[in-house]
């Protein structure tokens, strides 16, 4: 892990070549995490990726539910030479929640894209593939959303049938 | 389901162009196979209930003949929200339903997650605890190894296979059984250490199983390298070079296979496995072949981090002291009331931990394995994210399989060695 000056000075790099790019640094028990504009994801991604951490091992959403913007997509970027972590947030609203894809980046971020639209509801943008994939095609509803209560989902029997979601006709 | 029961034909046919739609988002990136008389591409759907999915998995496959064209694995049949499921529970009431993720790897998953609540509480874990844990979660690495190998074997039509495998699974199985009570699922890790200390006789018994593994794994590897028509299907199959693979961010096995040295407990040392002196297996050509080398070798290594921990087993606590977190031993109950007061709010709210973000990687049997745990300062996570590697791992099937025949997905699937508990959470 970066210590907190590394963290400091990597996000003024960042600053120094778009002044918007990063909006905040956090560094709790070793773990240093550049907030990221969401506009400005790809970029970051791309500098850090100069930097050495060229690997991209998770991918992930968030709810900050209440807090706004709601929505954060974290990105672990590691380096695999030096053995270093860094991860970059990127925080969007429910009401706008899009996001570039990395996915010609890293390819890797394929599926861990797909798993944060579908569990979070965040769209990527430029994504080659963006359906759900854990949850069925037909379903109503990001589950991952702090907002979205646990249980509540139909059995299906013959009386309820008529009911189902996931009704062809 | 009635498709015709509103009388009118409208319904079937939005059916109908529905696939159709579904079966052009297939891309066939490789050169047009041809449309004319001779040549034509065929969907092929396997799964999800196929024996050699190893699980639900289903598989589109577009196949010109017998070559695959392209693939396109589909999950979440067996999704079961275990990470929604998480966010409702007390911090040591996640352990047990996250150990069901990844079922073959369940002490990795508990060791993830208690090592990302461990950071963010800025818990000391015992050096006990510690040389235990790696005890446990070695001994889980050759049972995951072992119900790989068997299973594979048995994919590609060696069925005696799996019974050697599962005999040597079920010793390990009873040392489980011995130092929890559970055989599998044991929720033997507990934030701070582990539950409890082993008990007499564990050691006798574990150093018996590890006098017998490796002439058994041996004998794996006779039957294995003296099989002409394993070794025909294995050799050169499913070849993905390393560089493919780091973009794809496949770990463990996989990426070792292709020469990539890449191992968490080499490279970011956690739970004390820089004290003990291993060897990362690698392959060459990153073929099938390798994929089953490297795992058989690590069987070896794994026997031999457990011989160094047992023998340097350090005397002291098996879980952390700290009472805030810990559960007093039982004795205490009846004579302290400070004992009665802790156990009493353990029980009922658990503890709290301070608002914060942690991801803790570690190296499971499949590769990197990262739980991210992000804490609002209640007893209850915010958010637990497994970041399992079967489920990054299997976008590397489309790139091993593509332009291969049918026959040799089977193989590489098998060599793949996805857990779709894992992928689906």
């Amino acid at each position: 892990m970066p210590d907190a000056t590394e963290l400091e000075l990597t996000a003024q790099e960042l600053r120094d070549a778009d002044s918007e790019s990063v909006l905040d640094t956090e560094f709790y028990r070793g773990r240093a995490v550049l907030v990221a504009n969401p506009t400005k994801i790809r970029a970051v991604l791309e500098h850090l990726r100069g930097k050495g951490y060229t690997f991209l091992a998770s991918l992930h959403g968030v709810d900050y539910y209440p807090d706004e913007p709601r929505l954060g997509v974290l990105y672990e970027m590691l380096d695999r030479t030096r053995v270093d972590r860094i991860a970059v947030k990127a925080r969007v609203s429910t009401d706008h929640a899009r996001i570039e894809s990395v996915v010609d980046m890293f390819p890797g971020a394929n599926f861990p894209e797909r798993e944060v639209y579908d569990m979070f509801g965040v769209v990527f943008d430029g994504h080659p593939d963006m359906r759900r994939i854990l949850m069925p095609e037909d379903y109503e509803g990001h589950p991952q959303r702090r907002d979205f209560p646990v249980g509540g989902e139909p059995v299906l029997f013959t009386y309820n049938e008529e009911q189902s979601y996931g009704k062809y006709v | 389901m009635t498709l015709t029961g509103s009388g009118d034909t409208e319904p079937q046919t939005t059916l109908t162009e529905d696939y159709r739609k579904r079966e052009e988002s297939i891309t066939l990136s490789s050169s047009p196979a041809g449309t004319g008389e001779t040549h034509e591409l065929l969907t092929l759907n396997i799964g999800p209930h196929h024996p050699s999915t190893h699980g639900v998995l289903r598989l589109l496959a577009t196949l010109e003949g017998e070559v695959v064209r392209d693939i396109k694995p589909i999950v979440g049949y067996v999704h079961t929200g275990i990470e929604k499921t998480a966010e409702d529970k007390a911090y040591w009431k996640v352990i047990p339903v996250v150990e069901r993720m990844d079922y073959l790897g369940y002490y990795f998953n508990a060791m993830a997650f208690c090592g990302a609540v461990e950071t963010l509480l800025g818990l000391e874990v015992p050096l006990r605890a510690q040389y235990l844990r790696v005890i446990h979660l070695e001994l889980n690495r050759i049972a995951s190894h072992l119900v790989w190998l068997g299973t594979s074997a048995l994919d590609i039509g060696a069925i005696s296979m799996f019974w050697y495998c599962f005999r040597e699974r079920e010793l390990i199985l009873d040392l489980f059984e011995m130092s929890s009570g559970q055989r599998m699922h044991t929720r033997y890790f507990q934030v701070g250490g582990v539950m409890e200390d082993i008990p007499r006789g564990f050691e006798e018994k574990l150093r018996q199983f590890l006098k017998i593994m490796p002439p058994r794994a041996d004998q794996y590897a006779d039957l294995f390298e003296k099989n002409q028509i394993l070794l025909e299907r294995l050799r050169g199959t499913g070849i993905v070079d390393r560089q493919t693979l780091i973009e794809l961010n496949v770990t463990g096995p996989l990426l070792r296979a292709a020469g990539d040295p890449w191992d968490l407990r080499k490279a970011h040392p956690y739970s004390s496995y820089d004290k003990f002196d291993f060897k990362i297996p690698v392959g060459t050509v990153g073929d099938n072949y390798d994929r089953f080398r490297v795992r058989h070798a690590e069987i070896y290594q794994s026997v031999k981090i457990i011989e160094q921990a047992i023998d340097g087993l350090p005397e002291g606590e098996h879980i952390t002291p700290d009472r805030k977190v810990a559960l007093p031993p039982r004795h205490e109950l009846a004579t302290s009331m400070e004992a009665l007061i802790h156990h009493f709010k353990l029980v009922t709210e658990g503890f709290r931990v301070p608002p914060g973000e942690a991801y803790y990687p570690i190296e499971g049997p499949r590769g990197e394995l990262g739980c991210f745990v992000r804490s609002d300062g209640s007893a209850k996570p915010a958010r637990v994210h497994m970041r399992d590697p079967s489920f990054v791992n299997l976008q590397a099937l489309a790139p091993m399989v593509k332009d291969s025949y049918i026959a040799d997905l089977i193989a590489t699937l098998a060599m793949l060695d996805p857990i779709l508990g894992g992928i689906d959470r």
